[in-house]
């Protein structure tokens, strides 16, 4: 790329050819005022704040929109420049009203510090000013129409990175104003970011309205805790004692300067009333507080006593992935201390096979900022924009840079983006799906597949399957990821092994989306039963599953609801009820009193220090914001202490320093070389035939992921969090003589489950989707099983 | 007289292909089809000095030089018929009275450019006369002027006409673009140029009816004859709309560089005989110029220029000494105000700001600092938007406060129009 050489207020600079003016200025941190301008959004040169001298061209020019040219001699801060920016600024306010002092951007608004520099004192405009009618955006955006400057950030956010055009300027003229379409809302995954990026106080966030001015709050970095991407973010924090709302911070390798709205409104349920803030204990059948000593006394006693009479073996810990790497390790250290190997973070998954054969952390595969350079794509069963809302941002990228993206999925996705070939079967169809997609590779590229898999080879490609092949054999850099669909598939060893194979054919990096804040770190912290902390082996424990149907007489839960958070909520259930004692880690109360003997009162991640390492596999520390609530403790700490009462040797830590330390000194290089998708052998094959009934497609909405995202009033309210139903096709509602909006009974097992039903032909024949992780479908029990639909009376 | 376009129409019997062919139409398209290349017919229009009569009057040949020859895929030319500039009503008498000439205009333009496509976006509140193209269009095209191989050669092309819904917006070339595509009618940015990035991101070239429908004489008579019509830069005839106080307003095709005098007396004269005030010789966005100016001025591009003002798309609006030129700047300032797009900051809360000032001072509400507010609101517009719009908004204030200053302070002062009697008392 030819090199031009650019004069910006005197300094020299290269940039490539068909960079801008505004590029060039940023490059040698010159600052030209701007709102409509924004580095991740087309140009739209609309606002005209930009405008700076260029020399020789007869009238001002765009900074933003005006292409560097070689030679080019441009003033961004001469008279003549600032004369217009100025009579833009002028312009702009002339409609503006004058209520930042009840403005909630009062003290972060663009056109209030750019009006400090280039508004006059008084104002020439002395007619009435314009108002707009405010629009209902859902829960999330709050709008004041009359502040907007009609910038068009928003709604270029939407058509660009979103992928979904929710926002559009109607009218013309002084008539033009933002809007949503008739009746509707902005119901994106990310729309959230549309409030960062709004220069004036049109946009902003609802659940903060009214609540604090920007410059009462302290701001802390921290780590998005709801999905495995690790985003950057920033809690603000009022009077050194409330989270009052949480923000991206940017990072380019990582989040850039988005966030999804589950990571950035989740921080309501940090304030819930549900929150736990004093340790409970059972006497005479009542739950009552009590203190920490005699809460964690009884914990230690209880665990004594089990081991002592049923042996370690009877113990066994489920832990949430959100957990910190600190808390993991600990949880894990405890157990193994006491004897048990049985501790597993993975609830949501039912197909183990793998443990045998992967020594290493599964992981992303793909650095996150290489994504939008892949050619093409192939992801296996997963909902992209509900599980990893910020890697589709990427993934839009790529589509926008020419990639092909391809699904192998129990249903028709709506990526909000164009998808190349979407091949898609029941659950129990998968497997045999993605071997087709091996088959075809393997024929394209005049290979063999491997002797372990033959058994899989015996469908005839389709010719969606054939697509999807030449895709990934035609793009030279291509990817597969296994999405939390395909790891929570009841075959998922099987997924896994023909996607290595398709790697290796391919060349191609693969990976896996990591579900949670910290799927790789609870793995390298040993929270798995095959697997201890640096990958020493021990003599293998219970996996999730194996300890919930050959349940233990004593179990210790961290962060979890295991009637939300497990595979099989009614297994799950069933053996915390059995077991002789049971102690809950939980920063909420929740069900807790209906399966724990003990309750302790955790803080949650913005109540503690600590390290999550993202499916990336980046090591990310972060300390907390504000102290605890009441008297909840950071989880290191009450392990920490239950270790000490344990009288455990080697529970010393005064600090998540101390934890990580003894984890490694170098955690940055211990991760690096612990990640690897391969496998040492390959897994026993599952493949089943179709049990000819409803399959169930158990996915986790959005806003089901964890206790805190299940806590946030306004996310809960949102389109994406309210939407709870049965989706079916229409073939098959036929045949059950059901009709789309009409409540049916969802009957699995023992339990069933009112819902409403949709008619959605992008579900295949023969399955259902039927959420899991939410409170309405908690009844019923495994995510991967069959269930029956009927109407309901 | 040589009139280029509408020699030989008797203004409402004459626009069917037969009476288009008998007056010679078509010859144009076989004389090019039979031998010249593209470069040829590209010099001649060259040489014809032919420029863009849509208002800005860019020089028609060059334009066509900046399409991209070696393109692979499609190209287009577009004719912008969205007449909307208040005081223009040529391009539509074109459209309904001699359409086969753009058609023809169009079919020489696309074998020049290497275009394979056509639209012709006409204004939306003309639909008899969008009508009347669609027959002229089916008409060529059964006649094997248009489609494939046409006239048996190797070249082909393909033309549509599109109607718009009235937005004014929609006559600037690139919010045209925009319209065609189904999107919303506003301007681009440029650059990219259409020649570059035009419709659908293609290489577009648009130019106005009345300059695709001079194109076919200039090649049935040589550039050269064409520029004698006229004056050297400022070649052939031209229509002019002649519209205000004049006895026979309408569409005169008079040679460039016409004294403006002869116009005005070919349109009959002032009306009732009253003196002649003032003038808009090139449609409402451009400067307003007073009569006694006007009336030793020529009409053509350089002439104009030189006056002050420009030729614009030519509609002269002519206005006596009855007029009250504030409250015919309110009504231009509400005009432009009304149809901004609303994209940009300048013209979108500027052209309203004016536009209430003015109204103001119509209605006895003016201060004089108003004045000076006018002409610095008009200079802060100008030159800093998106597209010519703001400039068209701002133009006429300039020039009607400039010129006609003593007549705004009367209105201040007195709080009623200069123009006594003819107008009654503005209310307090």
């Amino acid at each position: 790329m030819a090199l031009l050489n650019i004069e910006v207020d005197g300094q020299t600079t290269q940039v490539e050819s068909g960079r801008t003016v505004m590029d060039a200025a940023r490059q040698l941190g010159i600052k030209i005022p701007h709102f409509c301008y924004h580095r991740k959004l087309s140009i739209a040169a609309n606002c005209r704040m930009c405008l700076v001298q260029v020399e020789k061209a007869p009238k001002p020019l765009p900074a933003c929109a005006t292409p560097a040219a070689e030679g080019m001699k441009v003033s961004t801060h001469s008279e003549y420049a600032v004369n217009a920016q100025k009579a833009v600024m002028e312009f702009l306010l002339v409609n503006h009203p004058l209520d930042c002092p009840i403005c909630d951007q009062g003290g972060e608004c663009k056109l209030q510090d750019m009006s400090v520099g280039y508004g006059g004192g008084a104002s020439r405009f002395k007619e009435e000013k314009r108002v707009v009618a405010n629009k209902d955006l859902g829960p999330l955006i709050a709008t004041d129409m009359t502040r907007c400057i009609l910038c068009t950030r928003c709604v270029r956010f939407g058509q660009e990175i979103a992928g979904i055009m929710e926002l559009g300027v109607g009218g013309r003229g002084e008539h033009s104003e933002i809007l949503a379409f008739v009746d509707q809302t902005v119901d994106s995954e990310i729309s959230g970011n549309a409030i960062d990026l709004c220069p004036v106080g049109a946009l902003t966030s609802k659940p903060f309205r009214y609540s604090a001015r920007s410059w009462e709050l302290t701001q802390h970095d921290s780590i998005g805790a709801h999905d495995g991407l690790g985003s950057n973010v920033v809690v603000q924090v009022k009077q050194n004692t409330k989270v009052m709302r949480v923000l991206p911070n940017n990072n380019d390798d990582v989040n850039e300067c988005w966030l999804s709205d589950r990571d950035r409104f989740s921080y309501e349920g940090l304030n819930s009333a549900d929150r736990l803030t004093t340790p409970l204990i059972k006497e005479n059948g009542q739950w009552v507080e009590a203190t920490w000593v005699e809460a964690l006394q009884i914990v230690a006693d209880a665990f004594n006593k089990i081991k002592d009479v049923q042996g370690a073996d009877a113990l066994g810990a489920l832990v949430s992935p959100n957990s910190t790497l600190e808390e993991l390790y600990l949880a894990q250290k405890l157990l193994r201390d006491l004897g048990s190997h049985h501790i597993d973070h993975r609830v949501r998954q039912s197909d183990f096979s793998l443990d045998a054969v992967q020594t290493n952390i599964p992981w992303l595969g793909l650095p996150v900022a290489q994504w939008p350079e892949l050619k093409s794509c192939l992801i296996i069963g997963s909902s992209l924009r509900a599980e990893q809302p910020l890697l589709a941002v990427r993934l839009r990228e790529a589509v926008r840079n020419g990639a092909q993206i391809n699904l192998v999925n129990p249903f028709v996705d709506d990526l909000a983006m164009p998808v190349a070939h979407q091949l898609v079967g029941t659950p129990s169809q998968l497997p045999g799906l993605l071997a087709e997609v091996l088959q075809a590779v393997a024929a394209l590229q005049n290979v063999t597949v491997s002797a372990a898999l033959q058994p899989l080879m015996s469908h005839a490609p389709s010719a969606v399957a054939q697509g999807i092949a030449e895709s990934l054999v035609n793009n030279s850099s291509c990817a597969l990821f296994l999405g939390c669909l395909a790891q929570h598939h009841e075959a998922y060893g099987t997924l896994y092994a023909v996607t290595v194979e398709l790697a290796r054919i391919l060349k191609a990096p693969f990976g896996v989306l990591g579900e949670a804040a910290n799927s790789v770190g609870a793995v390298l912290a040993g929270a798995v039963p095959h697997r201890g902390p640096l990958g020493t082996h021990n003599a293998p424990g219970l996996d999730a599953q194996a300890m919930l149907s050959s349940p233990r007489k004593a179990y210790l839960v961290m962060g979890l609801e295991p009637e939300l958070d497990c595979a099989n909520p009614a297994a799950a259930l069933a053996a915390l009820k059995g077991a002789d004692f049971v102690v809950a880690l939980s920063a909420f109360r929740g069900q807790t009193p209906n399966w724990a003997s003990v309750i302790l009162p955790i803080a949650p991640f913005t109540e503690t220090a600590g390290t999550f390492i993202s499916t990336e596999g980046r090591v990310q520390s972060f300390k907390g914001a504000v102290a605890p609530q009441g008297q909840a403790r950071p989880a290191w700490k009450v392990l920490r202490v239950l270790g000490n009462l344990l009288e455990l040797e080697g529970y010393d830590f005064e600090s998540v320093d101390d934890i990580r330390a003894e984890l490694s000194h170098d955690l940055k290089a211990l991760t690096k070389n612990s990640l690897g998708n391969e496998l040492a052998a390959a897994p026993a094959l599952k493949v089943r035939a179709s049990l000819g009934t409803i399959e169930r497609i158990g996915e986790v909405p959005v806003y089901q992921t964890d206790a805190l995202v299940r806590r946030s009033p306004s996310l809960q309210a949102s389109r994406l969090g309210s939407t709870v139903e049965v989706q079916i096709n229409s073939a098959l509602a036929t045949r059950l003589n059901l009709k789309c909006g009409q409540n049916v009974r969802v009957r699995q097992g023992a339990g069933e489950a009112r819902l409403s039903l949709r008619v959605n032909n992008a579900v295949p024949d023969g399955s259902a989707r039927v959420p899991v992780g939410h409170p309405l479908t908690a009844q019923l029990n495994d995510a991967n099983g069959v269930v029956n639909l009927e109407a309901a009376s | 007289m040589t009139q280029v376009i509408m020699g030989g129409c008797d203004g409402e019997n004459t626009w069917r292909l037969k009476d288009y062919v008998a007056r010679g139409g078509y010859e144009a398209l076989r004389k090019v089809l039979s031998g010249m290349t593209p470069d040829q017919v590209i010099t001649e229009v060259k040489t014809s000095a032919l420029r863009g009569r849509g208002g800005a009057g860019f020089p028609t040949g060059l334009k066509w030089t900046f399409m991209p020859k070696n393109y692979v895929g499609d190209k287009y030319v577009v004719c912008n018929s969205d007449e909307g500039e208040p005081g223009t009503f040529k391009d539509r008498d074109i459209l309904r009275y001699n359409p086969h000439a753009l058609i023809e205009g169009m079919i020489i333009a696309a074998f020049a450019m290497g275009a394979t496509r056509g639209y012709n976006y006409i204004h939306g509140e003309i639909w008899s006369v969008y009508e009347r193209c669609e027959e002229a269009i089916e008409e060529a095209r059964s006649a094997g002027f248009l489609g494939n191989n046409i006239l048996g050669s190797s070249f082909s092309f393909n033309l549509y006409n599109h109607h718009g819904y009235g937005a004014y917006i929609c006559g600037e070339e690139t919010a045209l673009l925009e319209s065609i595509e189904g999107k919303k009618g506003q301007p681009r940015y440029k650059p990219p140029f259409p020649a570059t990035y035009g419709l659908y991101g293609k290489p577009t070239t648009i130019n106005n009816t009345e300059t695709f429908a001079s194109v076919p004489w200039i090649i049935q008579h040589g550039g050269q004859a064409f520029l004698e019509i006229g004056r050297p830069n400022n070649g052939g005839s031209k229509m002019f709309s002649v519209s205000g106080h004049v006895n026979k307003p309408g569409n005169y095709e008079v040679p460039m560089g016409t004294p403006f005098a002869t116009l005005l007396e070919m349109a009959g004269g002032m009306r009732d005989g009253r003196a002649i005030k003032a003038v808009i010789p090139g449609g409402s966005s451009m400067p307003v110029l007073p009569g006694h100016i006007m009336m030793q001025t020529d009409m053509d591009y350089d002439s104009i220029a030189k006056a002050g003002s420009m030729l614009g798309s030519g509609a002269v609006i002519v206005m006596d000494d009855t007029t009250c030129m504030v409250g015919m700047l309110e009504r231009l300032a509400w005009f432009y105000h009304e149809e901004s797009c609303g994209q940009c900051t300048p013209c979108r809360e500027g052209t309203g700001w004016l536009y209430r000032i003015i109204h103001r001072i119509e209605h006895g509400q003016g201060r004089m600092e108003d004045l000076d507010l006018l002409l610095s609101l008009s200079d802060n517009i100008q030159g800093r938007t998106i597209c010519a719009l703001g400039d068209a908004a701002a133009m006429p204030v300039r020039s009607f406060v400039n010129h006609f200053r003593a007549e705004f302070e009367h209105h201040i002062t007195h709080k009623r129009c200069l123009v006594g009697s003819a107008h009654s008392e503005k209310a307090a």
